[in-house]
């Protein structure tokens, strides 16, 4: 298929990247779910319950909280499409997706935060106590991570000379030993920090629980029903795979297709798949071990996130 | 008509504008008065837009108009820029003072001086001498001065804050003047031309002094920490399109006098100057986007972000003026273009958030945000225009905020590895500054939309509130478009960007290249492509839009009663309110906010394991002004009680007074001869 223009092989390679995020997505919380029920001695439900609960929330109504505007239908859809969207232009399976050149790390994190603003704007859409509480902790989480966030993104650029997400897995592809330096190490652990945070996992947030004095992202979609309700399932579990293949990519890219040859694409692809789900088991692992920390100690944990990221910038300096 | 011909003119019919606006009767004053500051901001974007494309300025010279010194006008690209900027909030907020007057605030003092105002902000940036430029920036500052006090019989805030507003305003300006004729004693010359020319040549201590005393003089009226604290207070007391044209446009001239001293007729600086900058601007960020988010009364929110939002364009500022003191001219450009862009994008969005706030007001009656909710359902337009300028302010694609943070990004980034110890340490300093400041934006605004116009009403006016009339509603509509062009074709702008920045930046070839559709930075790497990523992001929302239609059974919702853990009937004050919602962010930054609470209880007498009632009090003052104003406000008048003393209206004491002062001077004068 060597025939194949550039253009339409990258689109195909985007449409592949966005249905593997949309489709394994959900399989990866119901492979995280799985590791954690058989590490507690529990059978847990298979792996691809998701989808089932997904498919089943599709088949029933939708409800509106009489008080709603319309930005309540609107959110859910804006999440998955603003995830969807970041998956066509970053570099999962290929380095050479739809529209890369214009695939930013802060384009990405921009992108990202528009999902999350709506949902945080539709908890207090319905006038519920739940939902305020949900979207306060939501914002304050988000606020308190993004100094890491960009800090990390500045360690992780200098290797490239470029934000350029392609760009800087190119240039990790060509020089192997830029994943060893401590500059990287320490953005990485950041980076690690952060999606946890983001994506509302232990110890940061409890996505198993609806107690209503610690949940946080639970709460604030808590008015959602049926189909919403599977969308926002959905557009987590794609934001959790899309952080996770951007970050398995930061760690060892190797693997990931440099043309869009399809042979090349479909090994991409199954290297993704195997690093994110060793990624997944492994943050599971890391979940069964520890509890979710108190609201106001969050910010601690994002501090050190942060220091790590400075750290990462500042090592990089010094070993010039 | 020549190229002057049109500044003269603009001038006039504004002028005009005023005397209509004063003259008139009432039914007539203020359309009269709005269509001639339109005439006049159209021709004064022409002649802006004229100057911006050819890239020569217009020079214009009158002796006789102003006694000694004369009027000296030289719009040259850099000045152009901020015209169009004025021009871009002048028309809309004008379009909403037709409405806003309807309902109170249209006295005459407040028809004949806004046109004024809008006159003077526009002509500053076309002085071309340090005489003209006082003239004009001291009549902006007055004619604002005179708008804030406009509702002063209904507010006795109003009378606060435009004390607070005219010590800051006339003190920064008095240390402009010193600054800039310490430049023009040097020069030999009052024009800015003759200052460029002699400036380089002058001992590097007078110059980091005049350009410490001109950044204090121009960052009071930027709204920089440690000077903000009259913006709190005069933002929300001034009726709105004043607010709108305060906030947007001349609070960007601040910044725009910084630029013209720093880079036009300094021509640079040593690291420490930029390092300064760079301080006050990240510390203006955070501490102004820290009191947006703990802020519950609308209007103070805008002001505080305000002051964030010229913190970022001072970042961006510093950091070219730090990139050109290392040499690197093409990051020091970027840098330029980045607060530029910042400035230009804040003018659009901060000009629709002021401008719905008076909507808000006008519907409401009330700005503070405890009060409202409910608002999108009763005012949709209104609404959704508020909420896409939110978007737009907290930077979210593919809105113009974005371009603005993207663009910093890119010069701190690239700056990073420039290979300097200063610039080592300032640059992820800064960005994180930045990044906080992004987040806490977040906050600030999530919480004014979600607050403000969902949920349930709190109050019987936010229940009864019923949308503004459509004049007030076009006028936010034409800077909400602004943002959303800004944001989707920024390319737009780019090449007037590049030609103020090569004014203000001579000799550095420009960082930018409007490629198309997509912004490319040149001999950098990165590209960005708003239009691209708007157009995917649409598609993408149609699409699963259409996959929900198609995957849902049902797609029709029914509508429920929301949850409320088995309570029947919810009543709005079981909803989070403003206060509420900011409450982990002010206990998260609890020492630097340092709020006051207050809670009394009192027990039942019987037993005091039973409470008969409880108030708690919480509010987030401002710091620096407690910290820095009171105390210094609190030892003048304390200085002045003890003064009183010599005061016993005696007049022999005084003639005593007049005879010692006397007989000290011709003794000083002795000692000295």
């Amino acid at each position: 298929m060597s025939g194949i223009s550039p253009m339409i092989g990258a689109g195909i390679a985007s449409g592949v990247q966005v249905v593997a995020v949309g489709v394994g997505g959900p399989m990866l919380v119901g492979a995280m779910r799985k590791v954690r029920c058989r590490l507690e001695g529990r059978v847990g439900p298979p792996i691809l319950q998701p989808l089932v609960d997904i498919r089943k929330l599709f088949r029933k109504q939708r409800l509106r909280p009489d008080q709603a505007t319309w930005i309540f239908p609107l959110a859910p859809v804006a999440l998955v499409a603003t995830v969807a969207v970041a998956a066509v232009i970053t570099p999962l399976a290929t380095t050479r997706p739809a529209l890369g050149s214009g695939s930013d790390l802060f384009v990405l994190v921009y992108l990202l935060s528009v999902g999350s603003a709506l949902l945080e704007l539709e908890g207090l859409d319905a006038g519920t106590a739940f939902g305020g509480m949900g979207s306060s902790r939501a914002v304050t989480i988000g606020a308190l991570a993004e100094p890491a966030l960009l800090v990390t993104i500045l360690a992780l650029s200098a290797t490239a000379h470029s934000s350029n997400l392609p760009a800087i897995v190119r240039a990790t592809l060509g020089d192997p030993g830029s994943v060893a330096t401590p500059q990287r190490l320490f953005a990485l652990g950041s980076l690690l920090i952060v999606i946890v945070a983001e994506s509302g996992r232990l110890p940061v947030d409890n996505p198993a629980t609806h107690l209503e004095l610690t949940m946080v992202h639970e709460a604030m979609i808590l008015e959602y029903a049926g189909p919403d309700l599977a969308l926002v399932t959905v557009g987590e579990a794609m934001r959790l795979t899309l952080l996770l293949g951007v970050f398995v990519n930061l760690v060892a890219p190797w693997g990931v297709a440099t043309t869009t040859h399809v042979s090349a694409i479909a090994i991409g692809l199954g290297a993704l798949g195997a690093k994110v789900a060793v990624v997944g088991v492994v943050l599971a692992v890391f979940e069964v071990s520890m509890a979710k920390v108190r609201l106001f100690r969050i910010p601690e944990l994002l501090a050190g996130a942060f220091v790590l990221a400075l750290l990462g910038v500042v090592s990089g300096l010094v070993v010039r | 008509m020549t190229d002057g011909t049109l500044i003269v003119a603009g001038a006039a019919l504004g002028l005009g504008a005023g005397v209509s606006g004063a003259a008139l009767p009432r039914r007539f004053r203020v359309t009269a008065a709005a269509t001639l500051v339109w005439g006049a901001c159209a021709l004064e974007a022409a002649a802006a837009v004229h100057v911006l494309a050819t890239g020569h300025p217009i020079v214009l010279r009158s002796a006789e108009l102003l006694p000694f010194t004369g009027v000296d006008l030289v719009l040259n690209p850099l000045g152009a820029l901020f015209v169009l900027l004025v021009a871009i909030v002048a028309v809309p907020a004008t379009l909403h003072g037709i409405g806003y007057a309807q309902h109170g605030s249209a006295t005459r003092s407040a028809t004949c001086v806004f046109p004024i105002f809008v006159t003077t902000l526009l002509l500053v940036p076309s002085a071309g001498s340090v005489a003209t430029f006082m003239v004009l920036w001291e009549l902006m500052a007055l004619t604002s001065l005179v708008l804030v006090l406009v509702d002063h019989g209904r507010s006795q805030a109003a009378q606060s804050a435009a004390a607070w507003y005219a010590v800051f305003t006339q003190g920064g300006a008095a240390l402009i003047l010193v600054g800039l004729l310490v430049l023009a004693a040097h020069a030999n010359g009052q024009s800015f031309a003759a200052i460029a020319h002699h400036a380089r040549h002058l001992a590097p201590a007078v110059r980091g002094l005049v350009f410490v005393v001109v950044l204090v003089g121009f960052g009071s009226k930027a709204g920089v920490v440690p000077f903000h604290v009259w913006l709190p207070k005069a933002h929300p007391e001034a009726p709105s399109p004043v607010s709108a044209l305060m906030s947007g446009a001349m609070v960007a001239l601040g910044v725009y006098g910084i630029v013209l001293v720093g880079d036009d007729l300094l021509g640079g600086g040593p690291v420490w100057w930029w390092l300064v900058v760079l301080g006050l601007g990240g510390a203006s960020a955070l501490f102004g986007s820290l009191h947006a988010a703990s802020s519950t009364d609308l209007k103070r929110l805008l002001a505080y972000s305000t002051t964030d939002n010229i913190g970022l364009a001072l970042l961006a500022l510093g950091a070219s003026g730090l990139f050109e003191a290392t040499r690197h001219p093409l990051l020091a450009s970027l840098g330029l273009v980045a607060a530029l862009v910042l400035v230009l994008n804040h003018a659009a969005f901060k000009g629709a958030l002021f401008l719905s706030a008076g909507s808000v007001q006008v519907a409401t009656g009330t700005r503070d945000l405890d009060q409202l909710g409910g608002l999108l359902r009763r005012m949709p337009q209104t609404g959704a225009l508020f909420l896409v300028a939110a978007a737009a302010i907290t930077a979210l694609p593919p809105l113009n905020g974005f371009i603005g943070e993207w663009l910093l990004f890119q010069a701190l980034l690239h700056g990073a590895a420039s290979g300097n110890t200063a610039s080592d340490i300032a640059v992820p300093l800064a960005v994180a500054a930045m990044a906080l400041t992004a987040g806490l934006t977040v906050v600030a605004f999530v919480k004014a939309v979600g607050i403000g116009f969902l949920g349930r009403p709190r109050s019987e006016a936010a229940d009864g509130a019923v949308e503004v009339p459509i004049t007030m509603r076009l006028a936010v509509g034409l800077l909400v478009g602004a943002c959303i062009v800004l944001g989707v074709i920024p390319t737009l702008v780019f090449p007037a960007v590049e030609r103020a920045v090569k004014t203000a930046l001579p000799g550095v070839g420009t960082a930018l290249l409007a490629h198309g559709v997509d912004v490319q930075l040149v001999g950098l790497r990165g590209v960005l492509a708003p239009a691209t990523l708007a157009g995917t992001m649409t598609v993408a929302v149609l699409v699963v839009l259409m996959l929900r239609r198609v995957l849902a059974h049902q797609p029709a919702p029914r509508v429920v009663e929301a949850w409320g853990c088995g309570r029947q009937l919810q009543t709005a004050r079981m909803q989070y309110t403003a206060t509420s919602f900011a409450e982990p962010v002010q206990r998260v930054f609890d020492d630097v906010l340092r709020p006051v609470q207050d809670l009394d209880v009192s027990h039942v007498a019987e037993s005091r394991y039973y409470i008969e009632a409880a108030t708690f009090h919480n509010a987030v003052d401002d710091g620096i002004e407690r910290g820095l104003y009171r105390p210094v406000i609190g030892a003048v008048r304390r200085w002045g009680q003890a003064a009183r003393a010599l005061q016993p209206g005696s007049v022999h004491r005084y003639l005593g007074y007049g005879l010692g002062a006397l007989v000290l001077m011709l003794a000083a004068l002795a000692m000295i001869a």
